[in-house]
């Protein structure tokens, strides 16, 4: 039997459309412990690669004979290998190409709407880490909302719709991911905009995201309006989008709300939190759609691939927004927190302009589960 | 300090799985107790080759980077024997109490001692203790120390042969040591 490739494209379609899929896991245990392809009909099977140089003879039997079988690595080298060795057995498997690093590395863009005046929205979904950006059409122009690290998706996006990238905005200074915005901002020579409060130690230029900015794209009148709402970090910054989407960055999710310490100082921020959830937000229509830039669980994807809801219905359904104590809600926040991203500090550290790591060092400092939730 | 080592292995520009590949494939051929020194460019090698030795009982003993090259020290798995024969003894702890003057002879292999040792300890390799005997001092209280208490008991025999009559083999050793360690620079 021959070994075939699958990309991480064809892995997505597969998450999203909730296929059956066995998959042979061949990194070391603490590896897969820690962050696997999630899919809602997954199988998992974890044995490293360096027990089965000798033959995968010892596995055979729980392999399964009438199920697709998917071997993964972290760059694919020993997926290969160990997908050779299988085929010689007879079984008919693939291997992820370019292993977890690409599934990390892997966005697929899903639409959400048509806009007013003939603008378009596009949801950037990176699977693999849960971190969801945001591109505004219209008119010509584009501009890209928490971007992740791999700008060339978005600008090859911009080019397959012929629009030039004027604006890239961060919600907030990401902890759990490396920023793209102002990389991106610099290849289409646009502006990078960030919340003055969460860039007082940047060491490069930016726009000032100040409450009630509005940020223009295209001649069709595309609005971006910037709301005020700190919690997650001091600066946080929401977006209302063409008066129908809100943009909450890492305060509220669909299922789950922001956590306020990975700056240190979840103390000091618990009681903005408080306030941006319970009388920022509510002060606005319920009938906004929200668009967060993260999921944690693959509950919150909805059957096109999406992660989006009504806010009337998060505040019907999200536990964090139905915490009356606010005893109870500070002890939600601040106590029994997951552990913290990988390398937050460097993280942001990059994200501040304060470090410069290479390219490899940056895809290593990001390896790993996303964690900026409370649920 | 040079870290002297039994093989090489030269896995550097190969990509994962082949820097384990090659490194089980050395292993087969090191007597146990014998240090491989594997020299790999692929950053995920260091935590893969951990996790490989600590499951196929190998002693990872540390990586070192030098202009980009990672340089793995892993120790073939030895036999111990649950019995020492020397008859003079101390534990971790009367060791630790001595404080700066005891006379400290490190008997593991170079890598190991690289790696973390007792500050003050002098490295002399079982291997090396025959021909290197001239440069310990008889008139002083001598503490052999290795990993478990093995090879220091066949050490301290030698040195007790060989005229020192205050030799102690340190028990258990290293891998139970709570005391201050250093690095070799």
């Amino acid at each position: 039997m021959a070994l075939h490739a699958m990309k991480p494209s064809e892995l997505a379609k597969k998450v999203v459309n909730k296929e059956d899929l066995f998959i042979l896991d061949v990194r070391t245990e603490d590896a897969f412990e820690d962050w696997k392809v999630e899919g809602e009909n997954f199988e998992y099977k974890n044995v490293p690669y360096f027990d089965l140089i000798d033959g995968v003879e010892d596995i055979m039997d729980d392999l399964p004979k009438d199920k697709e079988i998917l071997v993964v690595c972290a760059k694919e080298g020993s997926s290969i290998m160990v997908g050779d060795m299988l085929s010689d057995e007879g079984l008919e498997v693939s291997y992820l190409e370019g292993g977890m690093k690409a599934w990390s590395e892997h966005l697929e863009p899903v639409k959400i709407s048509d806009l007013n005046n003939g603008g378009e929205l596009y949801q950037f979904v990176r699977l693999g880490k849960g971190c969801l950006s945001y591109m505004v059409l219209s008119g010509g122009e584009a501009a890209v909302i928490d971007a992740n690290r791999m700008t060339n998706i978005y600008t090859d996006f911009a080019k397959e719709k012929g629009v030039t990238i004027n604006h890239t905005m961060d919600t907030h200074l990401h902890a759990d991911h490396i920023s793209g915005g102002r990389a991106l901002a610099e290849e289409t020579g646009g502006s990078y905009w960030l919340p003055p409060k969460d860039a007082t130690e940047v060491t490069f230029d930016y726009q000032a995201l100040e409450d009630g900015n509005t940020i223009k794209v295209g001649d069709t009148n595309i609005d971006i309006q910037a709301l005020y709402s700190p919690g997650h970090t001091i600066g946080s910054t929401s977006f209302v989008v063409d008066e129908q989407y809100l943009m909450t960055g890492d305060i509220l999710f669909i299922d789950s709300i922001g956590r306020p310490d990975l700056a240190g100082k979840a103390d000091d921020w618990v009681g903005d939190l408080r306030t941006t959830l319970y009388e920022r937000y509510q002060n606005l229509s319920e009938e906004l759609i929200v668009l967060p830039a993260h999921y944690m669980i693959l509950d919150e994807l909805n059957d096109d691939g999406s992660v989006q809801e009504k806010l009337s219905v998060l505040y019907a359904q999200n536990h964090g927004l139905n915490i009356e104590d606010e005893d109870e809600f500070r002890r939600t926040v601040t106590e029994n927190l997951p552990p913290q991203p990988n390398a937050y500090q460097e993280i942001r550290e990059t994200n501040m302009g304060q470090i410069t790591p290479d390219s490899e060092k940056k895809r290593e400092m990001e390896i790993g589960p996303n964690r900026c939730a409370v649920r | 300090m040079t870290i002297q080592t039994d093989v090489q292995l030269d896995a550097k520009g190969l990509a994962c799985p082949m820097p384990i590949v090659k490194t089980k494939k050395s292993m087969k051929d090191l007597e146990p107790g014998q240090v491989l020194e594997i020299q790999a460019t692929d950053q995920g090698s260091t935590t893969d080759l951990k996790a490989w030795a600590d499951k196929s009982g190998h002693q990872y003993l540390g990586t070192n980077e030098s202009d980009g090259v990672l340089y793995h020290y892993v120790r073939k798995a030895d036999e111990e024997k649950a019995e020492t024969s020397h008859p003079n003894t101390v534990d971790n702890k009367d060791l630790e109490s001595l404080g700066d003057d005891a006379v400290v002879i490190d008997v593991r292999e170079s890598a190991e001692y690289a790696f973390g040792h007792i500050p003050g300890a002098i490295s002399v390799p079982l291997g090396e203790l025959e021909e290197r005997m001239n440069e310990i001092d008889a008139s002083k209280d001598v503490y052999v120390v290795c990993r478990t208490g093995n090879r220091s008991d066949m050490a301290a025999q030698k040195l007790a042969e060989n005229g020192y009559d205050k030799v102690y083999n340190v028990i258990p050793g290293m891998s139970e040591w709570n005391g201050d360690t250093e690095k070799a620079k």
